[in-house]
């Protein structure tokens, strides 16, 4: 196991600011982690069955102009009487001062309630929280997203970003897996992404009459990629937990360094300020130190099931 | 923050002159906290144990008491003198009054723009502690690190913190569960008070810790330090190193044990422990914590409530696909492992301070140094013991 | 007012305490009675209505081939449907009758048993209908209650904590009566709810709110009853209010092997205390989980 105060903290935290969506947060500036801000829902739109986009915007605007995310960061949305749930930014990371935005899945006591939420009622936004993506290491190099289902929304930021300034790239690859063709979660964006010099390969679990693409998981969609450069390429995984661990052992097959692999977890998260323990994850906090980590850091974590 | 936590230079700025406060002059000490509005808390006689309650006198105090500790075990007793800290940790900490039980923390209510939201002004507290161990003291630097000095800070430790007036009192005698020694954390108070005491029949011997503890002693009618004092209060702490009989190899633990999570004593110590939290309240370092709403039907009105909770609890490591620490084996090993050795890579110190408090409050009676001791056991030794 | 959701409470082989709690409310249950329409309360009015409810309280364990029909009847009028207390929940303490002969009990008991129709079991709800909520307890926990009125006309799965009756103790500075007085008590493997009277007045928990999430009573037993009171003793106190939910049942009839008293459960029953555990386990999921 690795300590983290010693290895990851220079990673794992966004480096100096290079672009506008890799500004330097400072977890600690804000005043106090427990209390949230009221935001206001501006927009809702479905994806796909039970998953829908909402844009929110903090209510103050001093708060609202304050407020930046790196992708890969999380918010806490709470509900009062109801909860708190920790859902990662899926919107743009470049902060016109305005909104934000989250992609949601109703699969427990507070999702659910939001979906019954309207435009223009309030919630409460804790963040951001958590490391974020490694943008800075990706620069100049070769970037392969891995993921799954749901696990392409705390990625999307990603990709907006690196569209937006895509000279800064080499290749760009999203392999994205869902488990059938109606599932396909931001279907409507592929084709702009692709245009964009995003060369997109998807899969799903079980085709339908339509569907002409690759079956099958993921991690296979990276064994047959031609022209991996190793020593150049950085692959992003985020999915459910058993698929990111066979993305980053099939990164391995292909000769890219455990270095160059980086996942997000998923562990219980109350606090997100590394307070209330419920995140422990061997020596991490997987809310302050993640959720995003270098594979090296965890390999040996990932093979302990009930840790 | 200078006189709760103060540095090794302002210390060693100071010139720690012991000095003696008569026994009849404790009530003095107890008025002078009073009269500055502090509430004391310090040991109390009450339900068949010592803990810490409010006191204001010095009849107050468990004169003449001590306990019998083992694994589950606790019994008050009488000692043949009439010594007023005459024994050695009790069933609380002081983790009760710098990280309380429950606290409101925010406060939503619902008006015609929506939810309004506000953070619960906390009241202000100023508690004097009369008789924190070294062990104690060990415990609160082991907390500050987790709510002070971690990143984001937790406002309502802080300003209980900040407020708190330490005064320590030195071991003279150790419970059959203490293991102070093998953690590096006492019986002797080294740092980290304000004022630091060791109790003789006539009186106090007093060393000053900080700033505040020293005004607190230009108050006090305190007498030169006599030898014979000085040798006799020596002789009473070395009492209590003496009677400590317990062990851990601190050091091999915290290399090995995180090597060991596969180890079948998991699933031994499994079968007897009954997965409570216990252990993990009654330690004054551990900090985990679950927040949720307090409701009323209309909804008008919602108060966010932090309260203990502990990684023993099923839902604890809840994820969309279900516990993931969903059996007493896993839930035991993340206690054990976290507590001797991951918090060490969190927060540059052992989660365990050797208070003991885990193992003679199990209600079963698990023994945390014998539980870890049998895990990192080298492999052979290991594997007569299972044969 | 018509559209404020119905509620109703009804009663089965009970006691009426749990009802009782209801009433107890006394500051809320105004504020109950404006959030909803009371229906049908028979305990509190002779008003009474005929379903369907939006919300049904069911106080009671199913004891009469009677009471099963009208069970039937009832979930089918009910939007939700919530046991409350230990009888409803577990069958409640008649349900000791679960581990004996019942025939022999009526014999016993009524001068001409054969004027008697009744089950030889005493059940839980959720042995013969789907139940959406438990709630535990002997009586419930008002604000309990409150909680999950509140929480199902908002929508969402109420909130009570799976944790043991020990955490309630050490919350509120309850020294351990296991430790330091040498009393058995059921706290470690109970469900907590009550707010741990009993230890605060020096009395060990008798485990009112029934076993928690993987309650470990073998250990339990072995190591805080059996060393603090003979075994037929400890039987007792696992085979007491909630003595047929399934981890008491099973940790009872133990205890009573091992004190040389086998008794047997009901051979009918042995399937439908493992369904019953079942269901315990998949309901005991509480917390949200991080999503996305």
């Amino acid at each position: 196991m690795i300590n983290p105060h010693t290895e990851n903290a220079e990673t794992n935290v966004a480096a100096e600011p290079t672009t506008d969506c890799s500004m330097r947060i400072d977890p600690t500036a804000a005043c106090d982690p427990w209390v949230a801000q009221v935001a206001v829902i501006t927009d809702i739109r479905p994806e796909i069955d039970s998953v829908s986009t909402y844009r929110f915007r903090f209510q103050n605007p001093d708060v609202a102009q304050a407020y930046r995310f790196l992708p890969g960061q999380f918010n806490m949305l709470y509900l009062p009487s109801c909860g708190e749930s920790a859902i990662s930014h899926s919107g743009p990371p470049a902060h016109d001062g305005t909104d934000f935005i989250h992609t949601i899945r109703f699969v427990g006591r507070v999702t659910d309630s939001i979906s019954r939420l309207k435009v223009g009622d309030t919630i409460g936004v804790r963040g951001p929280f958590g490391a974020p993506w490694p943008w800075d290491t990706c620069l100049g190099r070769d970037v392969i997203l891995m993921t799954g289902g749901l696990g392409l929304a705390p990625l999307r930021p990603m990709i907006y970003a690196m569209v937006s300034q895509r000279e800064a790239f080499g290749r760009v690859v999203l392999l994205h897996g869902s488990r059938s063709p109606e599932q396909l979660l931001f279907a409507d964006e592929i084709d702009a992404w692709r245009a964009a010099g995003v060369e997109v390969e998807l899969t799903v679990d079980r085709a339908d009459d339509a569907w002409d693409g690759n079956v099958g998981v993921v991690p296979l969609l990276l064994d047959r990629l031609p022209d991996v450069q190793p020593d150049q390429t950085e692959v992003l995984t985020c999915g459910p937990e058993i698929m990111m661990h066979y993305s980053a052992v099939s990164a391995l097959r292909r000769g890219i360094p455990a270095t160059s692999v980086w996942l997000s977890m998923e562990r219980n998260m109350q606090c997100a300020a590394g307070l209330c323990g419920h995140c422990q994850w061997g020596a991490w906090f997987v809310c302050k130190d993640g959720p995003v980590f270098r594979y090296d850091r965890i390999h040996s974590l990932l093979s302990i099931r009930d840790l | 923050m200078t006189n709760t936590l103060p540095t090794d230079t302002e210390v060693a700025g100071m010139t720690p002159a012991a000095s003696f406060l008569p026994r009849s002059a404790l009530q003095t000490l107890l008025d002078l906290l009073l009269g500055q509005g502090y509430q004391v808390i310090g040991p109390r006689l009450d339900q068949g144990a010592i803990v810490y309650d409010s006191l204001e006198r010095v009849e107050d105090l468990p004169a003449g008491w001590t306990e019998e500790q083992g694994p589950g075990l606790y019994r008050l007793q009488r000692r043949d003198d009439d010594a007023l800290f005459g024994y050695a940790v009790g069933p609380h900490s002081w983790k009760r009054f710098l990280f309380p039980p429950q606290v409101n923390l925010m406060r939503s209510q619902q008006t015609d723009d929506g939810w309004r939201m506000s953070e619960v002004v906390q009241p202000v507290v100023r508690y004097a502690f009369l008789g924190v161990r070294a062990c104690d003291l060990a415990a609160i630097a082991v907390q500050d690190r987790v709510f002070l000095q971690s990143g984001f800070v937790d406002k309502v430790y802080q300003q209980r913190r900040e407020q708190a007036l330490l005064i320590a009192i030195n071991c003279t005698m150790a419970a059959a569960t203490c293991f102070c020694t093998s953690m590096g954390s006492g019986p002797r108070c080294q740092q980290g008070y304000d004022l630091g005491l060791t109790e003789l029949p006539s009186g106090f011997v007093v060393e000053v810790g900080s700033e505040r503890g020293a005004a607190l002693a230009a108050n006090l009618p305190l007498e030169p330090l006599q030898d014979e004092q000085d040798q006799a209060a020596e002789r009473a702490r070395q009492r209590a190193v003496d009677d400590i009989g317990r062990r851990l190899d601190r050091d091999r633990v915290q290399t090995v044990l995180r090597e060991r999570l596969q180890h079948p004593q998991w699933d031994a110590v499994a079968e007897r422990c009954l997965s409570c939290a216990n252990c993990t309240l009654v330690c004054p370092t551990c900090f985990c914590t679950s927040v949720d709403d307090v409701t009323n039907l209309t909804d008008q009105e919602v108060i966010r409530e932090r309260r203990w909770d502990s990684c023993f609890n099923f839902d604890f490591s809840h994820i969309s696909g279900g516990p993931v620490r969903d059996q007493t084996r896993s839930r035991y090993r993340q206690w054990l492992t976290h507590k001797l050795t991951t918090w060490v890579d969190q927060f540059g110190t052992s989660g365990c301070v050797g208070c003991g408090r885990c193992i003679t409050w199990c209600p079963v009676g698990i023994d945390l140094t014998v539980e870890a001791t049998l895990i990192c056991q080298d492999q052979d030794a290991d594997a007569e013991t299972r044969s | 007012m018509s559209e404020r959701p119905k509620l109703a409470v009804m009663k089965f082989a009970s006691c009426d305490g749990c009802q009782l709690a209801l009433l107890d409310l006394e500051d809320e249950l105004l504020t109950v009675a404006r959030a909803v329409q009371i229906s049908h309360f028979a305990e509190a009015s002779s008003h009474l209505e005929p379903g369907p409810y939006d919300l049904t309280l069911v106080e009671g364990s199913i004891t009469t081939p009677e009471d099963r029909h009208r069970l039937l009847k009832l979930r089918a009028d009910s939007k939700y449907l919530v046991t409350i207390g230990a009888c409803a929940t577990a069958g409640g303490i008649q349900a000791l009758r679960n581990f004996a002969d019942h025939d022999e009990f009526m014999r016993a008991v009524y001068a001409r048993p054969d004027y008697i129709e009744t089950l030889a079991t005493s059940t839980p709800v959720a042995a013969h209908v789907k139940v959406d909520f438990e709630l535990r307890g002997c009586p419930i926990d008002k604000y309990q209650l409150l909680e999950v009125i509140a929480s199902l006309l908002a929508g969402h799965r109420p909130r009570t904590s799976t944790e043991s009756v020990c955490q309630a103790c050490k919350r509120r500075g309850t020294v351990c009566v296991v430790v330091t007085q040498n009393l058995p008590c059921l706290g470690p493997v109970t469900h907590s709810g009550c707010g741990a009277i009993c230890p605060a007045y020096d009395r060990g928990c008798y485990g009112c709110f029934g076993p928690t999430v993987q309650p470990n009573t073998r250990a339990l037993s072995d190591h805080v009853l059996l060393p603090r009171m003979a075994s037929d003793q400890a039987a007792l106190a696992l085979h007491g209010i909630n003595a047929y939910a399934p981890e008491f049942a099973r940790g009872g009839q133990r205890l009573w092997q091992l004190a040389g008293l086998p008794k047997p459960l009901h051979p009918s029953l042995d399937a439908s205390l493992e369904t019953s555990l079942d269901t315990s386990l998949a309901a005991s999921s509480a917390t949200e989980p991080a999503s996305s």
